[in-house]
């Protein structure tokens, strides 16, 4: 008995002890760690989604730029010191040489260095989408070629590739969510609020859509695309595949809340003011959804950019000319080819980078928006 | 809980209706893009016009379209899926064993995730805070980031300059000379690397999942009440606090089991694993269209059957449920 108090009180001091370790001051520097992972995440997307918008600009080639000579070149190194030892104020990178012409290996040819020129002139072409302009961030003199992430087997440059790729990759988390999260508000509105047959019908279709795995219903979606499309097209047709399969699982969420929500005094009041049905629902019901539909967003972009990757990785995605990171990442699809090329696996840990830092927004997103979702 | 089973089966009966007009209907879209007979005549234009119609009233392919649901509905009833138009064989011979295969990955994958999740979840949870937990929580955020075709691919990369693992495949060019005991192992063997990189995925998210599930349960009056009473630590976290914070990972268990199917395909198509998703994308580019619809059937029954089997063990496992 006397054992099972003392026990008991040491078990108490223990746990003032853990809770004095989390003073609210640790705790509230916990909070901001996840605030600035998250922050910090934020900041990456922002500035990775401004390089998008003037890929033209960044990439020093063009999309459709080829070097004949020089398939299968790896990454050139940016230098400052020569072979010689020599220190140069401006960064230079040496000129492609064939080593073994067999084995297609490529040495830097260091008789001659090549200045990167910044803000040169090159090829023409037009920024974000109107502005004619033939500036770029850097360009090296012929033949020495400026191929950062190596070259792929027609002699394109990899990182000029993955740049303009980047606008399929990113954008169409976006376009995804724009699409399903209007359809899956309203039937899920809709659902909750009227209950009944409505709901009923929504609901079975949303099961029978949740019973197929996701992915085998995307695959044969997508193989539906005619070959014809061009490339914007398609890009939008894709969207609408994962829209198809996606709006289920939002509509199933949102008529949970609704089903609560329609039973708040405001919606009483709202409806007895006499407003119609759709208007109170879009008006007055949904608006209190919003902080879960925004983290509901962050988190669904990544997993869209994802499978788009993954159709694309496939060669049922987006298609040649036009090009994204899954599709970049095809070209590693042999064992033979990506262990002797390992660089051609790049666009995987672009893909790998993008979908960590949403998911990392995501949750400090979450945690910012959602207290009662909070993780420890 | 047996009228909960059921009724359960009950239900599923409509809900396989829906599937199968689903599937039906994406393929109906499919055909948009020209269908099987039409493909063949532009690879073989010697083939003359009666041929095409004579095989494609063989494959009942003549009927309007919603006579040839209704037919495929009346077949799926006995158990047959039709004929494959690119293997002339039926394709339950062909699905049957795929599917197996996909089976036996996912679940291979589901035990590893589960196996090396778990404890990792546990050490997390207990050690809240520590460096050891930030790793561990950075690890878990960098496997959920991970697509599983390029952890396949990065794998593959690691086995092809180690040369300690089988490449692609599900079995070795000896497999039908070697013993019982050898096949077993050849097997086991070759599904080390798919195993691996499905299985990455998921142990980033049940990791993640057991850690937050054992904070909350570890804040609890009863374990409270368990250390008050001088239960050793160890006890306590094992007995009283685990044993709790792993119901709500069962409910999880249908979910991951969609998850994995879908991830499965990547891999299956990467390192050349004979499965369910690499039967549809062949299926799918010959536009076999049979072998698709029965793929696509088959993958989402055993997705219900996988939600059903995790339903029933959540209330073996938490006797608080109660499903009447």
């Amino acid at each position: 008995m006397v054992h099972d108090l003392v026990a008991a009180r040491a078990a108490e001091l223990r746990q003032l002890e853990a809770a004095r370790a989390r003073t609210p001051l640790q705790l509230a520097w916990r909070q901001l760690r996840r605030y600035k992972l998250a922050l910090i995440s934020g900041v990456a997307l922002a500035v990775i989604y401004v390089i998008m918008l003037f890929a033209e600009f960044v990439a020093p080639y063009g999309l459709d730029f080829t070097d004949r000579r020089l398939f299968y070149a790896p990454p050139a190194g940016v230098h400052l010191i020569d072979a010689q030892g020599r220190w140069h104020a401006r960064p230079f990178v040496y000129a492609y040489r064939l080593v073994d012409p067999g084995l297609r290996l490529y040495g830097p040819d260091t008789s001659r260095t090549y200045d990167l020129h910044f803000f040169a002139r090159g090829s023409r072409y037009r920024l974000l989408g109107f502005v004619p302009a033939d500036v770029h961030l850097m360009e090296v003199d012929a033949p020495a070629r400026l191929f950062v992430f190596g070259s792929d087997q027609f002699g394109r440059d990899l990182l000029s590739r993955m740049l303009y790729g980047s606008r399929v990759s990113l954008l169409i988390g976006i376009i995804v969510v724009l699409i399903t999260f209007p359809i899956g508000l309203v039937l899920g509105g809709i659902a909750g609020f009227y209950g009944g047959i409505i709901d009923n019908v929504i609901m079975r279709s949303v099961e029978v859509l949740a019973a197929f795995p996701t992915f085998y219903l995307l695959l044969t979606l997508a193989t539906v695309l005619p070959a014809t499309l061009s490339s914007a097209a398609r890009l939008f047709m894709i969207a609408a595949v994962f829209s198809l399969v996606g709006w289920g699982g939002l509509a199933r969420i949102i008529r949970g809340l609704v089903l609560s929500i329609r039973e708040l005094e405001f919606v009483l009041a709202a409806r007895a003011s006499g407003l119609s049905d759709l208007r109170v629902i879009i008006r007055h019901i949904l608006p209190s959804t919003t902080s879960y539909v925004i983290v509901a967003a962050t988190l669904t972009i990544p997993g869209v950019i994802l499978g788009e990757s993954g159709l694309s990785y496939l060669g049922i995605g987006v298609q040649e000319p036009s090009t994204s990171w899954g599709l970049l990442l095809a070209q590693a699809q042999s064992v033979e080819v990506f262990t002797q090329f390992p660089w051609l696996l790049l666009p995987g840990l672009a893909i790998v980078l993008v979908i960590l830092f949403y998911n990392f927004l995501g949750d400090g997103v979450r945690d910012a928006l959602d207290p009662r979702q909070r993780s420890t | 809980m047996f009228r909960y089973i059921l009724r359960r089966l009950i239900l599923l009966g409509p809900l396989l209706v829906g599937i199968t007009f689903v599937s039906w209907a994406a393929i109906q879209l499919a055909k948009g893009s020209g269908d099987y007979f039409q493909a063949l005549v532009l690879q073989y234009p010697q083939i003359s016009p009666a041929t095409i119609e004579g095989l494609r009233a063989r494959f009942g392919m003549d009927q309007p379209p919603w006579i040839q649901y209704l037919r495929w509905l009346w077949r799926i009833v006995h158990l047959d899926f039709g004929l494959s138009f690119s293997y002339q064989v039926p394709v339950t011979w062909l699905i049957g064993s795929r599917a197996l295969n996909t089976l036996l990955l996912s679940i291979s994958s589901l035990v590893v995730a589960w196996a090396i999740a778990i404890p990792l979840g546990i050490y997390s949870a207990v050690h809240q805070y520590s460096v050891t937990d930030g790793l561990l929580s950075a690890g878990a955020f960098m496997a959920i980031s991970i697509p599983s075709f390029f952890s396949a691919l990065l794998l593959l990369y690691a086995a092809f300059w180690t040369h300690l693992l089988p490449l692609q495949g599900l079995t070795s060019v000896n497999y039908d000379l070697l013993s019982p005991l050898g096949k077993l192992l050849d097997v086991g063997w070759h599904l080390v690397l798919p195993t691996i990189a499905l299985g990455v995925f998921s142990v980033g998210g049940l990791m993640r999942y057991m850690r937050t599930n054992l904070l909350d349960v570890l804040r609890a009056d009863y374990v409270k009440t368990a250390r008050a009473k001088g239960v050793p630590e160890r006890r306590v976290i094992l007995r009283h606090a685990v044993r709790n914070a792993i119901n709500p990972l069962v409910t999880l268990f249908g979910f991951e089991l969609g998850g994995l199917l879908s991830g499965a395909a990547f891999v299956e198509n990467i390192l050349g694993y004979p499965g369910l998703g690499r039967l549809i994308l062949e299926a799918l580019l010959r536009k076999d269209i049979f072998v698709v619809m029965g793929s696509l059937l088959l993958g989402s029954v055993l997705l219900i059957l996988g939600n059903l089997i995790a339903d029933i063990l959540l209330a073996y496992v938490d006797p608080r449920i109660r499903y009447e």
